[in-house]
Order: structure tokens, then sequence, then C-alpha cells
């Protein structure tokens, strides 16, 4: 046992009663944590490589299994947590950047759960959703600043490209190679069968996929990976992807393990290269650079096709969003700090940028005092959890929210922020094709679109609580909101009021 | 106004919610006639007020003045007065100047100065502005009313003139004598506030330049409106529906140059199963109208009465959730919240009728 040992975190508890030595445990796992011991006739667990992902515990037929924190720790400090010490250790062994994946787990101030959603009484009717229309439909896209007419006086009628959604909710950018073909597939059914947009992430789209152009998103990004004339005219939109909430300030990286043939094609590089996108773009060092993109694009679809523009939430975000709104870009994406990833550096992830309810409200704020607001659609993700959620980002001003954790939640995921080994049980973020094929897209297309649709009967229920049966009515609308146990500089930057005012 | 700040807000500081009864009363033909008959229909709608606003707005009632813009302003103080009048004198050529005639009635009391201006901009000011008429005249009465403390003008349309004041809307109509005053076009308002504003500005109708809204409702949709809207110059002060529903309109008819009908497609807009259903150039054109101007969707009970120089237009919110009564007889149209209060000054109307939700009614001067 080596100076390095570190207690795993997880003790895997088996009821021996109940175990009945079927295995199951054993071939769904991965990281190889069980195991059948001939000798002893029963099986046994090395809990050092358990992640905690639940795939055993979720299969197990006698429900004999459960994985549980250790209590096992180190002597109680304040300061030196045991995290911290443990991370201390890792790199005092290895030299290396400490990885993870998913969104923070640290303890930040989430916002959505400071706020709370108005009501109506007496004084206006609340609107039953059962018994009267009640729209979510949204457009994302550039609105005319001047109305013109035709020489008889009708209204010209002709806009800039525009994205059309049923409800304002979208898949956000998850590559594939970050996430497999199944999750990709399920993603793309369900975007198609919800009228909603999936988006390819910086990985290119495969070609099995572009039967799904109508509700796909194609994206842009700093390695230009699967970037081709034929690509870009395959979606409904066109993301220029500048940062990602969960990283910002750095680009991607794909391990060539993960880069097998398909994953190749898709992204146009060489098998098991390992595929690094860069920090920045390396042709946009500056915002008007960003501006020669946007139009490079808008011409290689003949303006055709709404750019989004998407940003990490950073200290100076709204003056970027304003700079970005006179871009050219249709819709500005800003991606919060809480938002997920497939690997990033563990310090980045934990310790850079800001909250996305910060960053919309004063983004929204900023874009109204310059009256620009029209000009840009906002998009906001980066740790959407439910319903209550992009109800309180609407009323803080954004258009519609990405959501892509809760998505794959629902296709499974059990949030073990694993996703860098490439080992998931779930078949989300794997290309092991036998652990990819226990995703089924059919089914996971059928529980994201459960999901959104549950989340739109209650939306539509608090929206008609709220008095209000169209969600335009609803975006900006802070007055709907109130803060609870926000200081006087959080509810000044939100634009809302405290609960009781 | 500080002295209202005492106990309670004032209008503007928070926002307040009211129901209401509206009436209008508009001849076709454009004969004129005394605002009695407005007093007489609110007075049957008295129970849908409580005695803390009331208002009037007529049309046609200036013809002697009728190319100027007749301000009416409340004042606070004489320094508020001194102040807005240096500040009239500075943009416009005041061509006359006095107090509005009234008359002491024993329910309206703690008024302010009145006063009326008759003015029209003046010419090198607006040159050098290089804005229209219009445009110049609303900057500077939103100017007033944002940053000249204890003024506001309440009524600034060329040939027609907002009367309100605390109060029950007869008792209001009494004591700006509105019998001495001869319109074709009349609109009224009685509120019912679910508190105690007690400021004069914050009675109904509202008024900018031309437009003066009678509104009856509490809109859902209020801040949405109003953070899109300020986007354009215009700044919401009082906190009202009806302000911000004047601004939209203002902004909507006059800046962006749509009719009424399609004004009101943008505010009252058919819901998208309804657009559905129409002619693909019919579609287009309410699809284009709706995505256009989204935020400017009201939702929310509500029933409108719109005055313009030569028409009205009233209208009910999507789901008609206020209720609006039509009605014909011969030259003459009316409008109100209750039939009763068509009936007590028509008890024969040629037609009466009950505009449906979202669908505007709007009726104007023959040509």
């Amino acid at each position: 046992m080596g100076i390095n040992y570190l207690y795993p975190d997880f003790e895997v508890h088996r009821d021996k009663d109940k175990c009945i030595n079927c295995r199951v445990c054993e071939r769904q796992c991965a990281n190889e944590v069980h195991a059948f011991d001939k000798e002893l006739n029963r099986m046994i667990a090395d809990d050092s490589k358990c992640v905690n992902c639940h795939r055993c515990v979720s299969l197990c037929p006698t429900h004999a299994l459960k994985i549980v924190k250790t209590d096992h720790h180190f002597k109680e400090n304040a300061n030196w947590k045991g995290e911290v010490i443990q991370d201390i250790y890792r790199q005092a062994e290895s030299g290396g950047v400490l990885l993870a994946s998913m969104g923070t787990p640290k303890d930040y101030p989430v916002y959505w759960d400071k706020m709370l959603i108005n009501a109506s009484q007496v004084t206006n009717p609340s609107i039953d959703p059962l018994r009267e229309p009640m729209e979510t439909r949204t457009f994302l896209g550039q609105k005319s600043t001047k109305i013109k007419r035709d020489d008889q006086g009708r209204l010209i009628t002709t806009t800039t490209p525009q994205l059309s959604l049923n409800i304002p909710i979208m898949f956000s950018a998850m590559s594939y190679g970050s996430i497999s073909y199944n999750a990709h597939k399920s993603l793309a059914m369900a975007a198609q069968e919800l009228g909603i947009f999936y988006n390819t992430g910086e990985g290119g789209l495969h070609e099995d996929f572009y039967q799904y152009g109508k509700n796909t998103i194609v994206q842009v990004a700093s390695g230009r990976f699967g970037v081709h004339p034929g690509y870009l005219n395959a979606g409904a939109a066109i993301e220029i992807k500048m940062g990602q909430g969960a990283k910002p300030g750095i680009g991607g990286h794909l391990p060539g393990s993960k880069i097998g043939e398909d994953i190749s094609k898709t992204r146009m590089i060489p098998e098991h290269a390992d595929a690094i996108s860069p920090a920045p773009h390396h042709d946009i060092y500056s915002i008007e650079d960003l501006r020669q993109l946007v139009f490079a694009l808008k011409e290689a679809t003949a303006y055709t096709k709404p750019i989004i523009v998407k940003v990490a939430a950073v200290h100076n975000i709204s003056a970027i969003a304003s700079g970005i709104a006179r871009s050219g870009a249709d819709i500005i994406a800003i991606d919060g700090f809480r938002g997920g990833t497939g690997a990033a550096p563990a310090r980045t992830r934990d310790n850079v940028g800001i909250p996305i309810e910060l960053a919309l409200a004063s983004v929204d704020s900023r874009l109204r005092q310059e009256g620009i607001r029209n000009n840009v659609s906002l998009v906001v993700g980066g740790s959407i959890r439910s319903s209550a959620d992009v109800i309180k980002a609407i009323a803080l001003g954004a258009d519609a929210i990405y959501v892509a954790t809760s998505a794959l939640l629902a296709l499974g995921c059990h949030l073990c922020r694993t996703c860098q080994n490439g080992k998931c049980n779930w078949g989300i973020a794997t290309q092991k094709p036998e652990l990819v094929k226990r995703l089924n897209p059919e089914v996971g297309s059928q529980r994201l679109v459960n999901l959104i649709t549950a989340w739109e009967h209650e939306i539509k229920e608090m929206m008609g609580g709220m008095g209000i049966n169209s969600i335009e009515a609803l975006r900006g609308n802070r007055l709907m909101l109130r803060g609870i146990g926000l200081n006087e500089t959080e509810l000044q930057i939100l634009g809302i009021s405290h609960a009781g005012q | 106004m500080e002295i209202h700040q005492k106990r309670m807000p004032l209008e503007g500081e928070e926002r307040f919610s009211s129901g209401c009864a509206i009436s209008g009363l508009f001849n076709k033909n454009g004969d004129r006639f005394s605002g009695r008959d407005a007093i007489t229909s609110i007075s049957v709608m008295h129970d849908r007020s409580n005695g803390l606003g009331g208002g009037f707005a007529g049309y046609g009632i200036y013809p002697e003045y009728k190319d100027f813009y007749a301000f009416h302003i409340f004042y606070y103080g004489n320094e508020a007065k001194r102040n807005c009048e240096e500040y009239l004198d500075e943009h416009f050529d005041l061509i006359n100047l006095s107090k509005i005639p009234t008359q002491k009635h024993h329910n309206i009391t703690d008024e302010p100065l009145i006063w009326r201006y008759f003015v029209t901009p003046l010419p090198t000011k607006l040159v050098n502005s290089q804005l229209d008429e219009k445009e110049y005249t609303a900057r500077c009465v939103i100017h007033i009313n944002t940053d000249i403390k204890g003024a506001y003008v309440f009524s600034s349309g060329k040939n027609m003139g907002v009367f309100k004041a605390v109060g029950y809307p007869e008792d209001v109509g009494e004591f700006y004598r509105l019998d001495d005053y001869k319109g074709y076009s009349w609109t009224v308002h009685g509120r019912y506030p679910t508190n105690t504003p007690g400021w004069w500005g914050g009675a109904h109708p509202f008024a900018l330049l031309d437009y003066s809204v009678v509104h009856n409702g509490e809109i859902s949709s209020y801040d949405a409106n109003r953070r899109f809207i300020e986007m354009y110059g215009y700044n919401c002060t009082l906190q009202t529906d009806t302000e911000v529903i004047t601004y939209m309109i203002d902004y909507l008819h006059r800046r962006q140059g749509l009719n009424f009908e399609e004004v009101a497609h943008v505010i009252a807009a058919p819901f998208w199963s309804t657009i559905g259903r129409k002619s693909e150039e019919e579609i287009a054109e309410y699809t284009y109208l709706r995505n256009t101007f989204a935020s400017m969707l009201i939702t929310g009970p509500f029933s409108i009465i719109l005055g313009f120089n030569g028409g009205l237009m009233a209208l009910n919110d999507r789901l008609k959730l206020r209720s609006l009564v039509a009605a014909e007889k011969g030259d003459m149209v009316y409008l109100a919240s209750e039939e009763a209060a068509i009936r007590i000054i028509e008890p024969n109307p040629d037609r009466v009728w009950h505009p449906s939700g979202g669908k505007p009614v709007i009726v104007t001067l023959n040509k």
C-alpha cells in the first residue's frame, strides 16, 4: 500500500440475505467493481473502483445493493477538508491538472431557489390551462426595428431567419464524441417530436442525423471539427461556440481513445488522435473578428439561418453581450458556470465564471438600456433543473433556455461525474459499443419527450396562475418574481423586489 | 407632491391595481354635444368606482385653438409652476394660458393648481431637434412629467382635453363644469383602486398627444410591456396599466405607423390556433406582428376605450375577462362597461352588441 493510498469515497453495501449471485452487477459495471468469488461462493466488490453511478443498484433484481458514502475521514478541519487534502495527494502523485465532469458540485448560491413566483388573487383572474388556450410558442431571431409596407400599403412580412419553438426549451450543445451515438439520436428524435431543437456541439453531425436537420442547431467551435458547407446548411441554425459555462476561457479535449472510425469521420480528423479545440477561435481575437465570422457563416448559408453566438457567463458579460448584439448575431446564448461538461479541469469548472441568473439579469437590463434588446434573442443555460427554473429565467428576460444535464438525467445519467473516463454505464458519455447499446434511442427520446411535456404542463399551470396566457407576456416580466433571503446588491442586479415588498 | 408621501406611497412609487367603469360616446357626423351625457352615463356605474379617481376626455372641444397643443397641467406649488413655465417658454410659443375653470364641489378637495396652455413648438428649437412636431412635443411632455418636480402634464393633444381628479367621476364632471364644453367624442372613467393613492395625476384618462385611454382591468403582462416600451424613450412614472397601454399605442400607431386594426393585432393578438385558420396572407401578417412586437402583447383582463382625433377604438383582452358593451343609434356610437350606462342616455338604441375578446371596435368621423 503506497503512501498515496486514498480511501474509497463510496462503499458498496450488499445485503447477503438478498443477493442471489445472479452476477448482473458484475456484467453491468464497466468499472469492474463487482466480481464473483468462487471459493467464497458469493459476490465481492472493489469499492475503490466504484463511481457511484447506481447502474448495479438500479438493475439488481433483489435490491440487495446500495452505495453508501464512506464515513472514513480525515481529522475534522473546516479549512483543510478531506477533498482538499485528497486533491493535493493526487496532484503530488501525478503532477497533472485535476479533471472533472458535469457541473460544479460546489455549494455556490443557486439564485433560482431564492426567487419566488407570483399568482393572481381577486384583482385579476388566474387562467385555467385545461379550459383556455395557453401559448408557449416562441420565435428566436432579430426583430424588425421599423415596419415597411409595399406600394399598396400592405405590411411587408419578410423577416430575418427565425427559429420557431413550440416551447422555449432546447437541448444544448453536447458533441458526438462526448456523448454516444444513441444519446445523440435520442435528442434528435425528441427535438423533432417536441418541435424544438437539439445542438450538435462541436463534434460535427453524423450523416445518419442529417434527417433531423430541421430540428438541429449545428455548432462551429474553435477546433472547427466536422465543419463543411453541407454541415452548415444541414441545420436550422448555426451556433458559434465562443465559450462554455463549465470551462470559460479554455477549449475542449476529446481523448484519442474515444475517437473511433465513426467519430473520426464525423469530426474529419484521424482516428485515435486527440481532438483538441483551442482556447480561442484563432480567427477571432476581437469583436470585429466575430462579426466577420458571423457574416462568413451567413454568406455560406445564403442568409437563411440565424446565427447564435454562445458565450460563457463571465464578469463583464453585459458588455460582451452588448458587443455581440451589434455583431450581426441573431441570438445570444449564455452559459452559466454551473453548466455541465464532458470533461474540464476541476479548478476551472469550480472557480471560473458567474451564475447564469445574475448574468441573464444583467445582460437583459443592459440590452434594454441600450435599446437593442429586440435586435437579438437571449437563450440561457447552465443548470436549468425544472419548469420553475424555466419560468424564472423567462421572467428575468430570457427568450428560451437550454438544458443538457436535465436531458441527460432523463436518459439515465445519475450524475456520477466521471464522464471523462468514457466508461458510462448508462450508455451516454461513452463510445464503447457494449455500453452505448444500453441506451435505446426509442426509449430515450420518449423519456425526453415526457420530461419536456411534463415541464410544459407545469409552465402552463404557473403561467395561468399568474393570469398570463402567452409566454411572451412573461418574458422580462420581473414583477412576477420576488427575492427571498437576498441582499440589496443581489436584488438590484436581478432587478426584482424582495418578498413582501 | 411630498405632502402625499407622508403616509402612503405616491402613485408611481409602487404598482397599484384597480377595477373601474368606462364609457364612451361618439358622434360620427362630428356634431358636438356637451359633457353632460358622459356624466350621466358614468353616474349609473357609481358602484364600479370608489371615489378615488375619475376623469373625462373630450374631442373637438377647442375648435378656436385647434392648431395648437392644449396642455393641461397640475402644479403642486408655485415653484413647480415657475419651473415648468420657464421650460415651456424655452420650447414653445405660448398662444394662450389660463386657469382651467372649476367650481367648488364638496366631494372634490385638495385640488392642485390646474392650468391650461395652448402652445406650438418654437420653430428654431423644432428644426434643431431634427424631430417631427409630435415627437418633439411628446418628448417635452415626458421631460416635464419625469424631471420637473411637482408639475404634471395630464393632457397634451390638439383640439382635445382631459379633465380628471380624485373623486367620483360624476363629481369630477361637475367640478370641471363639463356642461360648458362641446365635443363630438367623450370618454369617461371611474376608478376603483385597491388602495388610496390620492394623487390627481393618477386618475384616468391617461393621455399623450391626442391619444387618451380609459381602461378597466389589471394586466398581467405589465412589467414585460413596461420594460419593452421604456427602451423607446418612454418613462412609466405612474406604474399604471393605462400609462403603459397609452405609450404602446403611441409607439405602434404614431411611431411605427400601424393602423388601429393592426395595433389591436399586436396588443390583443389572436391565439396561434385562431391565426392558423386564416388565409396564407393573413397568417403571414398576424405572425409578423405577433413576432415583431411580441413584448407588447397584453395579457390579463382589460377593456379599453382609446380616444384619438377623429375616432374611438374599444378593445377587450383576448379572453374578454372584462365587460364591454357597444350600441348604435343613428350617428351616435356608445361604449360602456355596462349596458345600463348606455340605456340611461339612449333608451332605444338601433343595435346593441358585446364585442368579442381581441376584436376592436373602431369608429371614425364620416368623411
